[in-house]
């Protein structure tokens, strides 16, 4: 068959598009379902709460506030995702982003709070935290054959505790709570440029260059893997390692260097937010930041596309905002967790339907072929 | 209809643009032993894929026994009593001959403990009512190819199938492994069991078989006595042309050496021998090498240590004078090493890239590819694929940027060869340059492969094939369990002689 169809529905990103809607619905149903098993009255405007997030405000200032206070937290989820994403773009899961981005925390809240050391230092120590835990995983991988998602799943652990050790030093730490001293107050120098963004966002302090940064590195991810020739080799890596090394391309050194990167991008992702000063990092968490996970369901809802990244992940925060919202004389205050998780791990399901749709297109094309081919009285093959 | 003992009528199997089985008829008598015969891609697989109920096809009836059947799958198949031995043998190496003969269908007492000294029985009476002799005890990953097919045997007369399908089974054999398998399906035939035997070998055919059914594009082209055709008749109805089977070549113009390989040695990923042992040979300008022998002689990690894809574990490699014992694949290839895999779809090609993508493969770092600032030429890259392409008649869906995984076997396959001949190398290295390939395609390789050698280069040909051994090269090298035991003049030996050294039976003290 030589003519091709070329309806809309047949363009890969329409599809992959599709399949995203196809899982926000699914996610959103299930999530409606479980909150009308809870409790019937509140279901409705809860789950319109979740859509709304920062809509539900009615002066024209709070909501662009709260938008900006969203896109502030969409910067690290970004980060995370694209972390997530270059690596599997090169045969990796790296589920090790969630203990790089703390790494990257670390390293920012560190050497600002301690050393009092400008932005641009944090960022660069953040990236490198992430970047060395990822070559870890990268090596432990090449030399020692350890997948890397059970030397990632380690890795998260160990570098929540050092973090949280790092972080209790003195003069980082503030003696009267478990959180870390506010960088504002302590090293203006610290926080990210604002370049008059902020006059955006009804005056929202937390809104800096983050935002346009993690889009620029999103745009960067994706020039990178698609018009060079280190993607180019990348790319063939962690599609046949073997032909890789048949052609000749450091199929080692790659699979190390994609770690690092990877690693690199989810402690940036880290740099970008702690150091807008929207929080502190508590040094008695016991669990791994939700971020780095996120950033896996992120990448797989946005397609696995830099660009498609973008959208998803201010998708996925503005319900994970929009659930804290959620009305507690109903509900518990678990449940706003709850439903943005639900939708989250729907959203794990793009390429399942995906495949449900690229597989319904081919059998009513076979249908229609046995058909001519029925009419014609199958002559030539 | 009595006497039939599988009937297919007028089946017809569709796939999206293309119908792999156009009303094909096949009718196997009781007893007797039927050659299924067509190149690759002309049905075959399809056919049988219907007969055990993987496929089912859109017309035709299928009768066992004179007995309409309905297979849904390959149990249905397996409770009619047909039973088939697969090219790629389906065995557990790392249990015995008997543990395997006898999986899935385990003897047990009523408390389910296992009763094998029962079957142990069975099994060594059946191997010597039909001269199969196996060692019931040995683990199969020691024993040798013939003895796992002789067992894949068993396994069917254990399960008591009295329709034995054969798939290729003597692609893996040595020419004397071959005649013993003849000798046993005659004696099975002469039992009263039913023979399916397919092949594209012509010669076993003519000496085996009783009728023989012809495949060609998914149509049903006949089906001949045996007695009454000859071998020519036989390809002319497989390809619908005559066929040439001797390649045209001139007298070779050997010229400076090439490569010089000296006391080689390789290790052995799977046991503790070395795989290649202290291997010495050289290839000169304008000759074709051929390293002939039994699949699983060491000739994979021969390659596999000349092209660095693994590290010697002791000897030299000398390439155009330079020593290249430890470089990298890539330094080897730019100091003017071509290599074909054995293995188009693990080495050869990165199936989910485009073709365009796969034929800068081996060069895409090259200045004419990829810029100072490190981006692809895409432009560039796009129209070197086109060339390419033309002059090597390569044939997908969309041209340069088909995806590799959607191309046929044989255009994949043109596509490295161009890959790599278009490269200009010194030496070029083809490991089984034709193997699953239809003749035509196989004609076009090899007259590839004899324009560089008339073109000067040298070119070291590994394969299995004896017909391709013998036609191809200029001087051949038989290696066995690791080593050279032979060197041949291809004008000069019988194919009777070659599988002598093939099977260990003979060999020669070769020099350096």
């Amino acid at each position: 068959m030589k003519k091709t169809n070329n309806s809309l529905i047949r363009r890969e990103g329409v599809q992959t598009l599709l399949a995203s809607l196809l899982c926000i619905l699914g996610g959103f149903l299930i999530g409606f379902l479980v909150l009308l098993i809870i409790e019937p009255k509140g279901a409705f405007e809860a789950i319109s709460v979740i859509l709304k997030n920062f809509f539900k405000f009615s002066s024209g200032r709070s909501q662009l506030k709260y938008l900006g206070q969203t896109l502030v937290r969409t910067a690290p989820l970004l980060m995370c995702s694209l972390s997530v994403l270059f690596a599997y773009k090169v045969g990796m899961f790296n589920i090790g982003a969630a203990g790089q981005y703390v790494a990257g925390a670390c390293a920012a809240l560190f050497f600002s709070l301690y050393f009092k050391a400008p932005w641009w230092v944090c960022i660069l120590v953040a990236m490198a935290a992430g970047a060395f835990l990822g070559a870890i995983s990268g090596a432990l991988k090449t030399y020692c054959n350890v997948n890397v998602v059970i030397s990632g799943i380690m890795l998260n652990w160990i570098m929540l505790y050092i973090t949280n050790m790092v972080l209790s030093t003195d003069g980082v730490k503030n003696p009267m709570s478990p959180y870390t001293i506010q960088i504002r107050g302590n090293n203006p120098q610290g926080l990210l440029p604002q370049l008059g963004l902020q006059s955006l966002f009804s005056n929202e302090k937390s809104v800096t260059i983050a935002i346009p940064l993690a889009i620029l590195m999103a745009i960067a991810v994706w020039v990178v893997l698609n018009k060079t020739k280190f993607g180019y080799e990348l790319r063939a890596t962690g599609h046949n390692f073997h032909a890789a090394k048949y052609s000749g391309m450091k199929e080692r050194r790659n699979i190390i260097l994609t770690m690092a990167i990877s690693g690199a991008l989810a402690g940036m992702g880290a740099a970008l937010l702690y150091l807008t000063g929207i929080e502190e990092w508590e040094t008695t968490i016991s669990s791994v930041p939700a971020m780095g996970f996120n950033g896996i369901a992120v990448a797989f809802l946005g397609g696995l596309s830099p660009i498609g990244s973008i959208l998803s992940a201010f998708f996925i925060q503005h319900i994970t905002l929009g659930g804290s919202y959620v009305d507690t004389t109903y509900y518990c205050a678990q449940i706003s967790s709850l439903i943005s998780s639900l939708i989250i791990f729907l959203c794990a399901f793009v390429g399942f339907f995906r495949y449900a749709i690229q597989s319904h297109l081919r059998k009513k094309d076979e249908a229609k072929l046995t058909k001519a081919d029925a009419v014609k009285g199958g002559t030539d093959v | 209809m009595e006497q039939y003992a599988v009937e297919m009528l007028h089946i017809t199997k569709r796939f999206p643009g293309i119908i792999a089985n156009d009303d094909i008829t096949l009718q196997l008598k009781k007893g007797e032993i039927h050659a299924l015969l067509g190149e690759n891609g002309a049905g075959k697989s399809t056919l049988m894929s219907v007969l055990f109920g993987l496929y089912e096809p859109e017309e035709g009836e299928i009768r066992i026994n004179g007995k309409p059947a309905r297979i849904k799958n390959p149990n249905d198949a397996n409770d009619l009593g047909i039973g088939m031995v697969h090219q790629h043998f389906k065995l557990v190496e790392c249990f015995s001959v008997l543990d395997n003969i006898i999986l899935g269908v385990e003897p047990v007492d009523s408390l389910s403990f296992l009763r094998k000294k029962r079957a142990r029985e069975k099994v060594m009476e059946m191997s010597r009512k039909w001269g199969l002799h196996v060692n019931p005890d040995a683990l199969i990953s020691d024993v040798t190819v013939g003895m796992q097919q002789r067992t894949e045997i068993l396994k069917m007369l254990y399960r008591e199938n009295d329709i034995l399908i054969f798939d290729e089974p003597t692609a893996v054999l040595t020419p004397q492994e071959i005649d013993e398998l003849m000798q046993i399906m005659k004696n099975l035939a002469a039992e009263g069991k039913s023979i399916l035997f397919i092949s594209h070998k012509l010669n076993e055919i003519m000496a085996v078989a009783d009728r023989c059914s012809v495949l060609r594009k998914g149509k049903y082209i006949g089906t001949v006595n045996i007695a009454d055709t000859t071998k020519a008749e036989l390809s002319r109805m497989m390809v619908g042309r005559d066929v040439k089977f001797a390649v045209d070549k001139e007298e070779a113009r050997i010229g400076g050496e090439v490569l010089k390989v000296e006391h080689m040695t390789v290790a052995s990923k799977q046991h503790a021998n070395d795989a290649v042992k202290d291997v010495s040979f050289t290839v000169r300008q304008g000759e074709i090498v051929c390293i002939a022998g039994i699949d699983g002689n060491g000739q994979s990690e021969l390659v596999y240590g000349l092209t660095g894809l693994e590290s010697l574990k002791s000897g030299t490699i000398t390439l155009c004078g330079k020593n290249i014992t430890k470089a990298p694949i890539r330094r080897r290839s730019r100091f003017g090493m071509s290599h074909i895999p054995e293995d188009r779809h693990k080495h050869g090609l990165v199936l989910d890239y485009s073709l365009e993508d796969n034929m800068v493969l081996q060069r895409y770092f090259e200045p004419e590819f990829t810029n100072s600032a490190g981006f692809l030429k895409r432009k560039a890259i796009r129209s070197y694929a086109e060339r390419l392409i033309e002059q090597y008649d390569v044939r997908s869906g969309q041209g340069p940027i088909t995806m590799a995984r959607s191309m046929s076997g044989g255009n994949q396959q043109k596509a490295i060869v161009a890959r790599e001949i278009d490269k200009g190398p010194e030496l070029l290295v083809a490991v089984q340059p034709t193997r699953g390939l239809d003749v035509g395609a196989i004609e076009y390789i090899h007259q590839q492969i004899v324009a560089q050698r008339d073109a000067g280069k040298a070119v070291l040909l590994v394969s299995l094939e004896l017909d391709e051994v013998m036609n191809v090269s200029d001087r051949i090298l038989v290696m066995y369990e690791g080593e050279i035991v032979g060197e041949f003049d291809p004008k000069q030996v019988t194919v009777e002689e070659l599988g002598l050294y093939m099977a260990g039976a003979k060999r020669m003290e070769v020099e350096a």
